[in-house]
């Protein structure tokens, strides 16, 4: 006769499993449940029973069988050969998966992040005998051909480097050497570590966020720019753009590293991400994107429990980079999949649901995760950040649903994505009213040296155009722009100009996809330029009329394909004078 | 052999519960024998130690407590698949509807599915063209998508679905495609079934078309069953043999009002509307079944139509549905009411997967420059209809009152079209240079010189 095991399954409800037998077990920790051993984690424990949640799909599970504990929070693997890959919600290589199972994914295969086998070209960076603490380097490999890949001391371990290997071949969990505490207790050091992600990973002290998150994106760029190590929102209804934006930072922006999270979304977003990011080359080190990429992929089809787990997955990585000294930037698309998944638990946990039904506890689980960016001296002494983007989509494209709001609270960079500018295929659709950075007076500094000292004038005056724009539209839809004034037109067309020419990105177009920041200055400085020169002759009362048909505003339009495939800037400040004195002679 | 258990010990709303239960497996289907010997089947949706509750799929009315059997099979709820139930029309459950009789099963396939993994799948990019010019030109549909129908009560949704599904053929046309339709009705009304049943059977279409039909009338967990049946056949069609699928599933409001009706039975938490909370991983968990695989000639086209309660897109239902489609179409009261079939309109309608299956190579190389262009020449439209209702038509200025011309020739001409028109790609493309034609040259600010050059005709 088989004993009875100690703890086993009592009820079943969608993913929720209640144990019994033996004491309660410890919060936190991961559990094998049933004879297919299904991962699960315990979210709840009272007396004699508690409550697991399973990330696979529990479908044959029956009661009485049995449960095994592991009393280990939940942990992935940290190491080599993360780049490039993609990873589930709880960390399993889908590529594995796939190999092993076909291509419809099976349940319970518990397979680690790392390829085991794989040999690295390991550079042992100590010398036995060596005094070790957290987070310092003790071997290097490179990862990718974009990326040298640090292995670091894991947190919380100090000694002495004993039985140091020389540089060579070495897989993930073969030891480089061995670190000897003062009681003389040896631990491994191997290429792979474990870390439980719902706790972060320890850093020696916080900076003051001081240069930007350089995107390509003029309206990110220009107007309202994310700090390294800041949080950004993009709240959006369906078809805004949200997952273009997400997209098109993942691909330009200048972090070293790209966590991009596919968070409850579509499978078939990340497999373009996977095929694109393989063909889409860096414009700094012209190597293929997906060099510097990790994707961490629960789909929308994907268990439920594991979607809310992803987010800590693909955090504790991107805190994992930058530890080794990297700028880090985590794309979650989207963190409203994840507060669903919240709630589809907490209801089946039958907990007491606060606003729109999810949990009350929602706050303070986006401010954990929000709070897990920086920018941040590591453990080993370098400058590491890891900035956060997370995509909101509220219901009905209602910014006061409680994600939304609540999100709110914990970013100071809110890209607002607008249906209408949507319907109108303005993209990025990131409305300049509503939208707002709080990095921009940390970041000036930054902005004065890098995009040129009158860049804050500039950059106020477009803004000032714009909002008088949109009142001026007001008049407009009641009386037509006839009517108007000649300076008050000139104000409606160059805002024209700025809105098509400037914040209008063409994310398919290979010369507009993104700009460097001088481009981006360029056109600030012509688009002013001409708006200046107009002025002048208005004021000497030559008809606005005069200058709009020779073209010039239309021409300043399209004038970001002409600079990003190369053209002078110079040559469009030479056509604005060209227009301007060809008016001056027509009118005289 | 499983025992038979005697008796309930409670009856709720759809659901049953049995006490003394071992062995009862989650989400295992179950038959119930009632006292006159009639079966009905049911699933196990909650274990608490030897107590099991289940839904009963064709409902509880009639069942007595104390004479009622109950045998546990063991298996999820499967359904019985090979090539025949091509021309075959099932219930809700998989079971024949049309007096034929039982499928002879190559497998057996449990409903639910798994998902594929996205290392696995391929993005689509071929074009589906389907001789609507609304669609192709500025909504085209892509092999392998999931593209929804917004619709309205009244709308001309079902006559524009059955339009898409005698008319659809892929751009490429590669000879022998195999092509077929999986047809799966949740809620509607007998008249609706019919005319779609009447429409393949006109077309030819209906000996390469299942149908799953749950109708109006019949019991709402048949039809949260219903869809998982037509996916499930669907990807076996797909995926084991190499057909090209078009499922076409109507009407998506009322499978969700089921999910809310059995939810409310179980006494869930509502959420938003009183649907369910997990409403949108049910919802994706079968629109997601819709994809192409690497190494695998078939492919799942998607095409759900679903009627906004109200004409609201921000309802829950078309809300979350648009968050995990790629893209919808939507079809606008207004045109409607202007008796324009059919009455898609433009602006809120959107393929996300558009952008890499047309233009060169696929399409028209003008294609995406045309549509981007006739979308920002449309939006302009209505800021000079509402200004023209405000200062009169006559005080308009000259850029105005031609972007009204373009506006009325548009929706007459391109958007309206015969329910039995089949316009090829060029005409329609044609057709869009033309109408842009009316607008001043300057104007097209979205499309390039050399473009222009090649396609405006008009003044200038």
């Amino acid at each position: 006769m088989v004993e009875k095991p100690k703890y086993y399954i009592y009820g079943i409800n969608g993913p929720v499993i209640r144990v019994r037998g033996g004491r309660e077990l410890p919060r936190m920790s991961l559990v094998y449940v049933g004879a297919q051993r299904l991962f699960g984690e315990v979210v709840s424990s009272s007396g004699e029973e508690s409550v697991v949640q399973i990330y696979e799909d529990s479908a044959g599970l029956s009661a009485g069988e049995e449960v095994v504990p592991t009393y280990a929070p939940m942990s992935i693997q940290l190491g080599p050969g993360l780049i490039g890959g993609i990873l589930d919600g709880i960390g399993r290589p889908l590529s594995s998966i796939e190999s092993m199972a076909g291509s419809f994914i099976a349940r319970g295969m518990n397979l680690d992040s790392l390829d085991a086998e794989k040999k690295w070209d390991v550079t042992v960076r100590i010398a036995e005998g060596d005094t070790l603490a957290p987070g310092q380097v003790f071997a290097t490999c490179r990862e990718s051909g974009m990326i040298e890949h640090r292995s670091m001391v894991p947190p919380g371990l100090k000694g002495r480097a004993v039985d140091v290997k020389p540089s060579g071949q070495f897989t993930v969990t073969e030891p480089v050497a061995y670190l000897e505490d003062e009681r003389g207790r040896r631990t491994p050091l191997t290429l792979a570590q474990r870390w439980p992600v719902r706790t972060p990973r320890p850093f020696a002290s916080r900076r003051s966020i001081d240069r930007p998150l350089v995107t390509g994106q003029r309206v990110i760029d220009t107007l309202f720019p994310v700090g390294k190590g800041g949080c950004a929102a993009i709240p959006g209804p369906f078809g805004a753009g949200k997952t273009v934006v997400q997209h098109q930072l993942a691909k330009w922006s200048d972090a070293d590293i790209i966590v991009y999270l596919g968070c409850g979304e579509r499978g078939n977003e990340m497999t373009q991400v996977l095929d694109e990011f393989r063909e889409l080359r860096d414009p700094r080190s012209g190597r293929p994107l997906m060099e510097r990429t990790i994707l961490v992929a629960n789909t929308s089809n994907m268990p439920v429990a594991a979607r809310e787990a992803s987010i800590y997955t693909g955090m504790t990585i991107a805190e994992y980079y930058r530890d080794m000294g990297y700028h880090v930037a985590l794309m979650a698309d989207s963190t409203s999949r994840w507060a669903e998944a919240l709630r589809e638990i907490s209801g089946r946990l039958e907990e007491m649901p606060a606003e729109e039904s999810f949990p009350a506890y929602l706050p303070s689980r986006l401010a954990g995760f929000y709070e897990r960016a920086g920018f941040v001296d590591t453990l080993g002494g370098e400058e590491g950040s890891v900035t956060v983007i997370g995509a909101v989509s509220p219901q009905g494209g209602d910014f006061s649903e409680p994600v939304t709001q609540n999100t709110q609270r914990f970013v100071r960079c809110f890209w607002a994505l607008d249906r209408s500018l949507a319907y109108a295929r303005h993209f990025p659709s990131i409305n300049w009213t509503n939208s707002y950075s709080e990095y921009l007076t940390d970041l000036m500094p930054w902005y004065a040296e890098n995009f040129g000292e009158d860049f804050e004038e500039l950059r106020g005056r477009v803004m000032a155009l714009l909002n008088e724009e949109s009142e001026l539209q007001e008049i407009v839809k009641l009386i037509g722009a006839d009517i108007l004034p000649d300076d008050q037109k000139l104000v409606i067309e160059t805002a024209k100009v700025i809105r098509e020419g400037f914040l209008q990105q063409n994310a398919f177009h290979e010369n507009d996809t993104y700009m460097l920041p001088a481009g981006q200055m360029a056109m600030l400085r012509i688009i002013l330029h001409l708006y200046d020169s107009a002025r002048t002759l208005v004021a000497a009362n030559v008809p606005l009329r005069l200058l709009t048909e020779t073209g010039i505003f239309a021409e300043l339009e399209r004038m970001k394909f002409g600079l990003g495939g190369g053209t002078d800037p110079q040559v469009y400040i030479d056509k604005v004078d060209a227009a301007v004195e060809h008016v001056r002679k027509l009118n005289s | 052999m499983r025992i038979e258990y005697t008796g309930l010990s409670e009856i709720k709303g759809s659901l049953v519960a049995l006490d003394g239960v071992k062995d009862a497996r989650y989400d295992e289907l179950i038959e119930l024998t009632l006292e006159d010997g009639t079966r009905r089947r049911g699933r196990v949706i909650l274990i608490e130690g030897e107590r099991v509750v289940a839904e009963v799929f064709e409902g509880t009315s009639g069942i007595d407590m104390a004479g009622t059997s109950t045998r546990l099979t063991g298996k999820p709820m499967e359904i019985p698949l090979s090539e025949e139930i091509l021309g075959r029309i099932f219930d809700g459950t998989g079971r024949p509807a049309d007096g034929l009789s039982e499928v002879y099963a190559e497998e057996m396939r449990d409903i639910n599915g798994a998902a594929i993994n996205p290392v696995s799948r391929e993005y689509p990019r071929s074009c589906i063209l389907t001789g609507v010019s609304a669609i192709d030109a500025t909504c085209t549909l892509i092999r392998g998508q999931k593209l929804p129908i917004f619709s309205g009560a009244g709308m001309k949704h079902n006559e524009l679905a059955a339009q898409i599904v005698r008319q659809a053929h892929v751009a490429s046309d590669a000879e022998g495609e195999k092509f077929v339709i999986v047809f799966c009705a949740m809620g509607i009304k007998n008249d609706t079934a019919d005319f779609f049943r009447r429409d393949f059977t006109e077309s030819g279409a209906l000996d390469r078309t299942v149908m799953y039909i749950n109708l109006a009338s019949d019991p709402i967990i048949e039809r949260i069953l219903a869809p998982r049946c037509a996916l499930t056949a669907a990807e076996y069609l797909a995926f084991t043999k190499g057909y090209h699928v078009l499922v076409v599933m109507t009407d998506m409001t009322f499978y969700c009002e089921a999910l809310r009706e059995f939810s409310s039975s179980k006494g869930e938490i509502p959420s938003r509307k009183g649907f369910p909370s997990y409403m949108y991983s049910d919802l994706a968990s079968l629109y997601e079944r819709a994809g192409l695989i690497r190494g695998k000639s078939g492919s799942v086209t998607l095409v759900p139509i679903l009627t906004m309660p109200g004409d609201d897109i921000s309802h829950p239902i078309p809300d979350l549905t648009g968050y995990i489609t790629e893209g919808q179409i939507v079809l606008s009261r207004e045109l409607s009411q202007k008796g324009i079939y059919p009455p898609v309109g433009i602006l809120p309608s959107l393929s996300r997967l558009m952008k890499d299956g047309t233009g060169k190579g696929f399409t028209r190389a003008d294609h995406p420059d045309l549509s981007n262009q006739l979308f920002a020449s449309y939006s302009e439209v209505s800021s000079a209809r509402s200004l023209a209702t405000v200062i009169g038509e006559d005080e308009l200025s000259q850029a105005d009152k031609l972007s009204l011309k373009f506006g009325s020739e548009f929706e007459n001409r391109f958007v309206n079209q015969g329910m039995y028109e089949n316009r090829s790609l060029e005409t329609t493309l044609d057709l869009g240079w033309e109408l842009l034609s009316i607008l001043p040259r300057s104007a097209l600010s979205r499309v390039s010189d050399k473009v222009l050059d090649e396609h405006y005709h008009g003044k200038g």
